[in-house]
């Protein structure tokens, strides 16, 4: 696995000291979890209670994010931040339930590392990826309305990926003809490299034994 | 690219340093807030669920302006002072629970048929004290009354 590093536009860059994006591609269909992964994730569910639910937020990088979602006019209690949203989706369905790959792999390592990850269908991807506001009259594919300017959305080269910690454009998530994943992390202030990193080893290493 | 980085050459935003500066400020307040309040709602858990939420600044994700950020710190300040008053309030409600329960456990026919759980307490476990008489009826129209102590359900 190579992990390769985005850019952020300048100015959103000065706003947010610490945001970043870096992405790794995987060469993997989307299909059922091979049952390591999907034993893996049982055994996550049995470690994982109410308890550390509440306490969560206390700790360095779910609050990380908790206060980046603040910061960029979010209510992480309404928009749950991916841990959290994983921890929510934990406790009301009794356990990790397999959603099959990458998913799966996502929530394992979003569950134990904390740090934002999503994915895309790496050949509809174009260049390298960024973080940047949008432009005037730029829309996310699929949505019937342009963006308002100024939202902060996760772009390559052509347009808009999906919005930042929000919808993916259209064609460009992880399908049944996916061949190639791009696994994305979001980095924000207060979230070690060192966890970014290992995030995006355990996904890739996950859809890799496939 | 370039259109982009033309674009931010032109930014408002980069051009009012004093407002960045302002929006930096915010912006660290949030942080410390969000720690605050984190650690109260941890803090009543599990005796109260505390209401942690504050209005969206915005409706996506954005570089929120000086406005917005001002509202959710002032949002995130009202939390946390309700957090407190509730907190507080609980606080001597729990004290006071106490306080009559050692009066019930010194006195229990000046307290009969009361009842405090661990609840009332702000323990965990569902046990209670309760103040009923020894040998059923006998005891009640003797006088002999005491404190029973619940162990709670088994699991």
């Amino acid at each position: 696995m190579r992990a390769q590093g985005g850019w952020v536009a300048p100015r959103i860059a000065t706003e947010f000291p610490g945001l970043g994006i870096s992405w790794a591609e995987v060469d993997c269909r989307p299909g059922k979890s091979p049952e390591p992964v999907r034993r893996r994730l049982r055994d996550l569910s049995d470690r994982f209670y109410g308890g550390h639910a509440i306490h969560m937020r206390e700790r360095p990088i779910p609050w990380a994010y908790r206060v980046f979602f603040r910061q960029i006019g979010l209510e992480p209690d309404g928009t749950p931040t991916p841990v959290e949203r994983l921890a929510l989706e934990r406790l009301h369905d009794g356990a990790f339930k397999s959603h099959g790959l990458p998913a799966d792999a996502l929530s394992i390592a979003i569950a134990e590392t904390g740090v934002a990850l999503r994915a895309f269908d790496a050949d509809q991807l174009q260049g390298p990826l960024c973080i940047r506001d949008s432009a005037p009259g730029e829309s996310l594919a699929g949505q019937p309305h342009d963006l308002p300017q100024g939202t902060l959305v996760i772009a390559d080269e052509r347009s808009p990926v999906g919005l930042l910690f929000g919808a993916d454009a259209e064609g460009k998530a992880v399908d049944r003809e996916t061949r190639r994943i791009a696994i994305v992390s979001v980095q924000v202030n207060g979230v070690p490299q060192m966890s970014v990193d290992e995030a995006l080893w355990m996904v890739a290493t996950a859809l890799e034994s496939t | 690219m370039a259109v982009l980085l033309e674009r931010d050459a032109f930014s408002p935003l980069r051009t009012g340093g004093d407002e960045r500066l302002a929006r930096d400020e915010l912006r660290r307040q949030i942080a410390r807030l969000e720690r605050e309040l984190a650690g109260l709602f941890t803090e009543a858990f599990p005796r109260l669920a505390l209401d942690t939420s504050v209005p969206a600044a915005a409706p996506g994700p954005r570089v929120a302006d000086l406005g917005e950020l001002e509202r959710v710190r002032d949002a995130l300040a009202g939390r946390i002072a309700e957090a407190r008053a509730v907190l507080a309030d609980r606080a001597e409600l729990e004290s006071r629970n106490r306080e009559a329960l050692a009066r019930m456990l010194a006195d229990p026919a000046a307290h009969k048929w009361e009842r405090i759980s661990r609840d009332d307490l702000g323990e965990p476990g569902c046990g209670h004290w309760h103040s009923r008489p020894r040998l059923g009826l006998l005891g009640m129209l003797m006088g002999w009354w005491r404190v029973k102590v619940s162990s709670g359900c088994p699991l």
